[in-house]
């Protein structure tokens, strides 16, 4: 089961395409075990600590009178993050695709592949599209969502899923950071989907998308990232699962053709 | 006549004591974890191993609970007391039996498994459901809460009987060290037969 996202806290506002698509995936192996990953359409991570995504947050927050970010804030959050600038910059290069059928997700968080003997290799996994996207039609409000539900009426969609396997001395607590491209990577298996479905009790809505439910022999990595996304991961599904539900913003009965 | 109170056999005051730290810590680590960024994932396993290891002994506990009968109370406690001392004694195993499996529930309605041990994955015991999840996540609290406030009375009641009343009440539940001090006093009401408690505690003084 999994579940695309797109940021903010207002599912009402109309889809853009330069905001980072999410993809979270949550398997169920036969031995009861699972694994859950959330994703992103972006090469890296814009932040390497709690503090820097809690610093950047509040740096581009809204001003009241513009409606935008504070320009001084930002460079001033730049100034003090020198990773997130490089990070934000590297993110630049790598424009987002057409649609959600056609991007790559990535984990960015660096994970420890054990095997039988107890070695460990640092891993980071990626999902490769295997298919082009249709195109979103332009002026209406879930373009990018609506594009997604049409081809996905048309047939399904798979992704490659794609890992890379670190070197000593490759960054594996630090998700600003990229790996050197010539590293081995190995394809280990194709995710096909193969329906979506409106946000409803016992779906994608109610899963607590954790990095840290991993199955036998992936391990989680010293990346400050990963105990910070449980906690307020915990947090938010504590928070969403009392509130009252209202209609999903995307209504997958009534995307047109 | 007031009889020096018995104690409870040792294996019943070691069971007391590893659950008294047991849930201490358990309950430390709960409160502090919800509010961590960068502990929460380790503090959340070591939460969660010992509330299975406390849901564990408390088991051992109300079984063994059946196998001897307890001391007499001190003289000091009035049949009111009596009847409160046992109430809090039920309630007390009832939260303790009640907050791991609430917790280990919570767990398993959010789809996932609770792991102990760092990485043992416990069987799910309830359905995945996110209504349920949010009224077993309120429940854990609440229970928390509740745990805090009869061990706070439970422990002030002790220390009152003890330190105020001086009838030797911690040392049902003590071992050696404690009970010597405590017996000094216990022995002090004997000799006078039946003493008020206003009379031993102005004597102790």
């Amino acid at each position: 089961m999994g579940r695309f996202s797109l940021p903010g806290g207002n599912p009402m506002l109309a889809d853009t395409p330069d905001a980072a698509r999410g993809l979270g995936l949550a398997f169920a192996f036969p031995d009861g075990t699972q694994w859950r990953t959330a994703m992103l359409n972006t090469a890296v991570f814009p932040d390497n600590s709690p503090q820097g995504f809690y610093d950047r947050l509040l740096a581009s927050k809204p001003d009241k009178m513009t409606g935008k970010p504070d320009p001084a804030a930002m460079s001033a959050f730049e100034k003090a993050h020198p990773e997130s600038a490089a990070a934000m910059a590297l993110n630049k290069q790598h424009p987002p695709t057409l649609g959600f059928a056609d991007s790559t997700y990535s984990g960015f968080i660096t994970f420890y592949f054990v095997n039988g003997a107890g070695v460990r290799t640092p891993v980071r996994w990626a999902f490769v599209p295997m298919q082009e996207a249709l195109a979103p039609h332009a002026g209406t409000t879930n373009s990018l969502f609506d594009a997604l539900v049409r081809q996905l009426r048309k047939g399904p969609l798979q992704w490659r899923l794609v890992l890379t396997v670190g070197q000593p001395g490759d960054p594996v607590a630090d998700a600003t950071l990229p790996w050197p491209s010539d590293r081995r990577t190995v394809d280990a298996g194709v995710l096909t989907l193969t329906g979506i479905e409106t946000e409803r009790a016992g779906n994608a809505r109610d899963i607590n998308f954790d990095p840290q439910v991993l199955p036998d022999g992936i391990q989680p990595s010293d990346d400050p990232l990963l105990s910070a996304r449980s906690a307020v991961y915990a947090a938010s599904y504590r928070a969403r699962t009392g509130e009252p539900k209202s209609a999903s913003a995307v209504q997958v009965d009534e995307v047109a053709p | 006549v007031t009889q020096p109170p018995g104690r409870y056999p040792v294996r019943t005051r070691i069971l007391h004591w590893l659950t008294a730290v047991l849930i201490f810590s358990a309950l430390f680590i709960g409160f502090v974890m919800v509010r961590s960024i960068g502990s929460y994932s380790s503090l959340v396993l070591v939460h969660m191993t010992l509330g299975l290891i406390i849901l564990s002994v408390v088991v051992v506990r109300i079984a063994n609970r059946f196998t001897h009968r307890v001391p007499k109370l001190p003289d000091t406690v009035g049949w009111v007391e009596h009847k409160l001392v046992v109430g809090s004694e039920l309630t007390l195993y009832a939260l303790i039996l009640a907050q791991p499996l609430v917790g280990w529930a919570m767990v398993s309605a959010s789809g996932s498994h609770a792991v102990i041990f760092g990485s043992l994955q416990l069987p799910r015991i309830a359905p995945f459901n996110a209504d349920l999840y949010f009224v077993l996540r309120q429940t854990h609290l609440l229970v928390a809460f509740a745990l805090v406030a009869v061990i706070a009375a439970h422990v002030s009641a002790v220390l009152w009987h003890t330190l105020t009343l001086r009838d030797g009440m911690l040392s049902r539940m003590g071992f050696a060290v404690g009970a010597r001090s405590s017996g000094a006093s216990v022995r002090e009401v004997q000799e006078t037969g039946g003493v008020s408690s206003a009379d031993t505690h102005a004597r102790g003084n």
